[in-house]
């Protein structure tokens, strides 16, 4: 089975490295090993913007770009910042191993 | 105070099929719900996204199937209390009793939580300053526009209400409209017109800034708004309107005595039934092994949830299993049948 490794960094500075499988979305790497500070409460369907992250420059621009919506959730977002996406939008593959994410403080 | 056999909260696709399921073995119902209007998540969150697994419904949107639920409790008198959200449950003798945020009471042996992933409640402004201005200055919502004549309104966000308040607003107040980014994603027309009063003066467009805090004695004097190059101006305003629209909170759920994990209720699987007799849990808010988030779920959870009700709500008389199809029991209650 082919994985990625995923680095989730909460607000309060804690790292958890998790190996996902490919295919899934970052939020679901998150939600399956209970990261704290991700709630996906729509379950992946870009409808609550309570899945966001913040993913470092360099890496914001290597992961596959924003679809049509993905900017309006985030409108809706809790602070959201240039780098915002929303982790349910972003599917691990190889090219993302070693993707490092920023949780907000909080969803809402 | 209303005396019904059971009070469903929550007006979602799970809500309604289970009120349809008590009408049918002959219970009565009322359903409680925070929206304004009939169907939860999928008219609140995906009105117009297509569902593709509802059983022997190949495809329908969230509206479409919220309007068939609605007409498949035709044949029923069910009344509806919306805008209002359930504060408190309480037990009293054998009864539960349910006040809501409208001050209206309910006694009734069960109670059926189908709510979601909680009420809908508006997302609010980021920084901690905002909170002692909520409903003086700084509203989420506007239910009087004739106290903003003559000041000035600072509103936020990139949606129809903030472009079709600000449009509004312009004709008697001064405005700030201010987005996190250039794009809106209100309707062309409305954001048209919105960049021709900017234009003519009538609004002040600030993007790419949000809001960065609110200064203030008693009254809210200014706010500081930071563009995401990190310049912070600071805007003299009366009032500020934040429309970021609505995430979903377990709310007072949380206080009613009720085993929780994470947001979700726990309950078995027989009748869906919480660690409270008499308060059930249908829906995505329930949790038990294997529990699959699918509106098929929801519904098979409220059939299940109904028929245990009756035990509570008819102690003296027996639940008979029947099928729509042969009962003149059931048809008659739909109205099949004289």
């Amino acid at each position: 089975m082919l994985m990625a490794k995923i680095t989730y960094i909460t607000h309060e500075n804690e790292k958890h490295t998790i190996e996902v499988q490919n295919g899934l979305t970052v939020m679901e790497g998150a939600v399956q090993n209970d990261i704290p500070g991700i709630d996906a409460d729509c379950g992946g369907g870009m409808a609550c913007a309570t899945c966001h992250v913040y993913v470092k420059e360099d890496w914001f621009n290597k992961i596959p770009k924003k679809e049509d919506g993905e900017d309006d959730m985030l409108d809706m977002a809790f602070e959201p910042k240039t780098n915002s996406r929303l982790s349910c939008q972003i599917v691990v593959s190889d090219e993302i191993d070693g993707l490092e994410v920023n949780i907000p403080s909080k969803q809402a | 105070m209303n005396k019904t056999d059971a009070l469903i909260i929550g007006a979602g696709p799970t809500g309604l099929f289970t009120a349809h399921q008590l009408k049918l073995i002959g219970l009565d119902c009322e359903i409680v719900d925070n929206l304004d209007k009939i169907g939860g998540q999928c008219i609140e969150l995906y009105p117009d996204k297509p569902i593709y697994d509802i059983p022997a419904v190949p495809e329908c949107t969230g509206e479409e199937l919220t309007n068939n639920l609605i007409s498949q409790l035709k044949p029923f008198d069910i009344k509806f209390h919306l805008t209002e959200r359930v504060e408190e449950v309480k037990k009293e003798d054998t009864n539960w009793l349910v006040k809501t945020s409208s001050g209206n009471t309910f006694l009734t042996p069960n109670v059926i939580i189908a709510g979601g992933v909680g009420s809908f409640e508006p997302r609010k402004f980021a920084p901690k300053e905002c909170e002692q201005f909520e409903n003086k200055s700084l509203f989420y919502s506007v239910k009087d526009k004739s106290i903003f004549n003559g000041k000035t309104v600072s509103i936020f966000g990139g949606g129809d209400s903030a472009l079709d308040w600000a449009i509004e607003l312009s004709k008697d107040c001064k405005i700030n409209l201010i987005h996190r980014r250039d794009e809106f994603r209100g309707a062309k027309a409305t954001v048209d017109k919105m960049q021709e009063l900017v234009k003519s003066g009538k609004i002040n467009l600030f993007t790419k800034y949000q809001m960065a805090n609110a200064n203030g004695d008693q009254r809210l004097e200014s706010i500081d708004i930071k563009h995401d190059n990190n310049e912070i101006k600071n805007l003299k305003t009366d009032y500020v309107l934040g429309f970021f629209g609505l995430i979903m909170q377990l709310g007072p759920i949380a206080n009613w005595g009720l085993n929780l994990y994470k947001k979700t209720i726990e309950v078995d699987t027989e009748k869906f039934e919480t660690n409270q007799k008499g308060i059930y849990a249908v829906g995505d808010i329930c949790n038990y092994p294997g529990k699959l988030k699918l509106i098929l779920s929801g519904f098979h959870e409220g059939a299940l949830a109904a028929r245990a009700c009756f035990k509570l709500a008819r102690p003296n008389e027996k639940y008979r299993f029947e099928f729509t199809t042969t009962s003149s029991n059931l048809l008659k209650r739909l109205g099949k049948k004289e």
